[in-house]
């Protein structure tokens, strides 16, 4: 990822921004800057997610491209948010917890780095929702 | 003083390893670091866990802990002694990350293990001018111990935030008082991994001179004594020197227990003073007072008197405590723990 296009996504990778069409009630993220489906009569207004999900589907990456090979193996899932959209990110857990439908909660990770003395990439993946207060 | 703390929060990586376990490999007597140091397991951060990642997680637990408005806060201070980036602020990130951006002012503080009781009394300063609404100054590290050193038994991962202001307090900051000397007992050059360290002969003129100086000064300034404290928190790099410094001080050990978390967590340097703090507010009463003095090497001390209010109790459980935080760990073998910190270089 390239410095300008992660700087470009900043705020929508940290707190999960997206937008929100008033007139149909649809959610998009990552965000459109026009409703797909009323297209010119919507009404698109940010909307930061709650990053409170389940996970729909998963797979458990072995081997992986260059720059994710010291995470091997690690959990890449398709979660929905509560809200409607899907968005694929790491879930980090136990690799015997996860499963389809599991409850998953954001949290601030790093995504990667441009090389070591590269720029760091931040942003959100998600860990399992804890049953009572916490984490 | 009219400062206080509206609302704190921490964060702890859920990966541990136990002193036995580093031990081990270097062919150290377990026992006897164990009961040198009174510490039995440290933290260890997640693979894609920094100073960053954790600073952004403790605030925004102290954000939620208390229903803050982010665009209230008008700056953010970060002290650490592993800022990820050499040049570009780690308090930019948490900044953004908290959605306190852009009408703020923001920068990195480095201070050994101190930075984040500075950043208390820089956002304190500012409140109290008026210069802005609130403050947050965060504590974290994910500190760094060379293989074979003896700081690699103690040296873990954590952060703490803390929401500064003067209104809505849960805690009033009576007074704070600092001591600062040039003295390098420790220290770590641009560019280098590791830290290095005048080793057993930095005690005294290091962590005890400037932590019973700091204490000393700010009882005799306020008028108070060891015993009109409920609670005690100093800095704790093991689970010895507070101890040690709490009894010369005249504070006992129930007064320092409810603070004492490095046993189980290991010294989260620049988190280590403010997360006893959030242990200790995580189970004070309103109107308790509580005595904490920070150290950081270099060499300085943070001492504050502090006034636990009524509004403690409506907001305490608004975010994870530090004894959930400790709960739950995954213990790693040494091998797993080099990978996460980095030791082995691919």
């Amino acid at each position: 990822m390239s410095v300008p296009r992660f700087w470009r996504r900043l705020k929508n990778l940290y707190n999960l921004i997206g937008t929100h069409c008033e007139k149909c009630k649809g959610y998009f993220y990552p965000p459109r800057n026009m409703c797909p489906k009323c297209r010119r009569t919507g009404k698109i207004i940010p909307h930061k997610f709650h990053g409170v999900g389940e996970v729909l589907t998963y797979t458990i990456i072995h081997s992986a491209t260059r720059d994710f090979e010291k995470q091997t193996p690690y959990i890449l899932a398709i979660i929905k948010l509560d809200e409607g959209p899907r968005l694929t990110s790491q879930v980090i857990c136990d690799h015997n917890d996860i499963h389809i439908g599991m409850r998953v909660i954001s949290v601030f990770r790093r995504l990667g780095e441009e090389s070591e003395k590269g720029m760091i990439y931040y942003g959100t993946k998600f860990v399992p929702q804890p049953p009572a207060k916490t984490r | 003083m009219s400062a206080g703390i509206v609302s704190y929060g921490a964060y702890i990586p859920r990966y541990r390893i136990k002193v036995e376990e580093i031990a081990k490999v270097w062919g150290e007597n377990a026992n006897s670091i164990i009961d040198g140091l009174m510490v039995f397991e440290k933290s260890v951060p997640d693979l894609d866990e920094d100073t960053i990642t954790i600073a952004v997680e403790a605030a925004r637990n102290a954000v939620n802990r208390a229903g803050i408005d982010p665009e209230r806060i008008g700056a953010v201070y970060t002290g650490s002694e592993s800022h990820p980036y050499a040049v570009k602020p780690s308090s930019t990130v948490v900044a953004e990350a908290i959605g306190a951006t852009p009408n703020m002012t923001a920068a990195d503080l480095e201070f050994a293990c101190k930075a984040g009781t500075a950043a208390i009394q820089v956002c304190m300063g500012l409140a109290e001018s008026g210069m802005i609404d609130l403050g947050l100054a965060i504590g974290s590290d994910v500190s760094q111990g060379a293989p074979g050193d003896a700081l690699e038994f103690t040296a873990a991962a954590g952060g703490v935030a803390y929401i500064i202001g003067k209104k809505d307090l849960i805690a009033k900051i009576d007074s704070t008082y600092s001591y600062t000397t040039d003295t390098p007992d420790f220290w770590r050059r641009e560019g280098m991994p590791y830290p290095e360290h005048g080793g057993r002969f930095t005690g005294e003129p290091g962590y005890f001179k400037h932590v019973t100086s700091a204490s000393s000064g700010l009882l005799q300034r306020m008028g108070t004594k060891p015993s009109d404290y409920n609670y005690a928190v100093f800095h704790q790099p093991n689970g010895k020197f507070p101890s040690r410094v709490a009894k010369m001080l005249g504070f006992s050990n129930e007064q320092i227990k409810p603070g004492l978390v490095v046993p189980r967590l290991g010294n989260t340097y620049s988190g280590s003073c403010m997360m006893g703090l959030a242990a200790t507010l995580d189970i004070a009463k309103p109107g308790d007072k509580i005595f904490m003095t920070a150290f950081g090497s270099g060499a300085g001390s943070d001492a504050f008197s502090i006034s636990v209010t009524d509004r403690i109790d409506e907001i305490r459980n608004g975010a994870p405590s530090v004894e959930e935080l400790l709960a739950d760990p995954i213990y790693i073998n040494y091998a797993t723990y080099a990978k996460h910190k980095g030791k082995i270089k691919l």
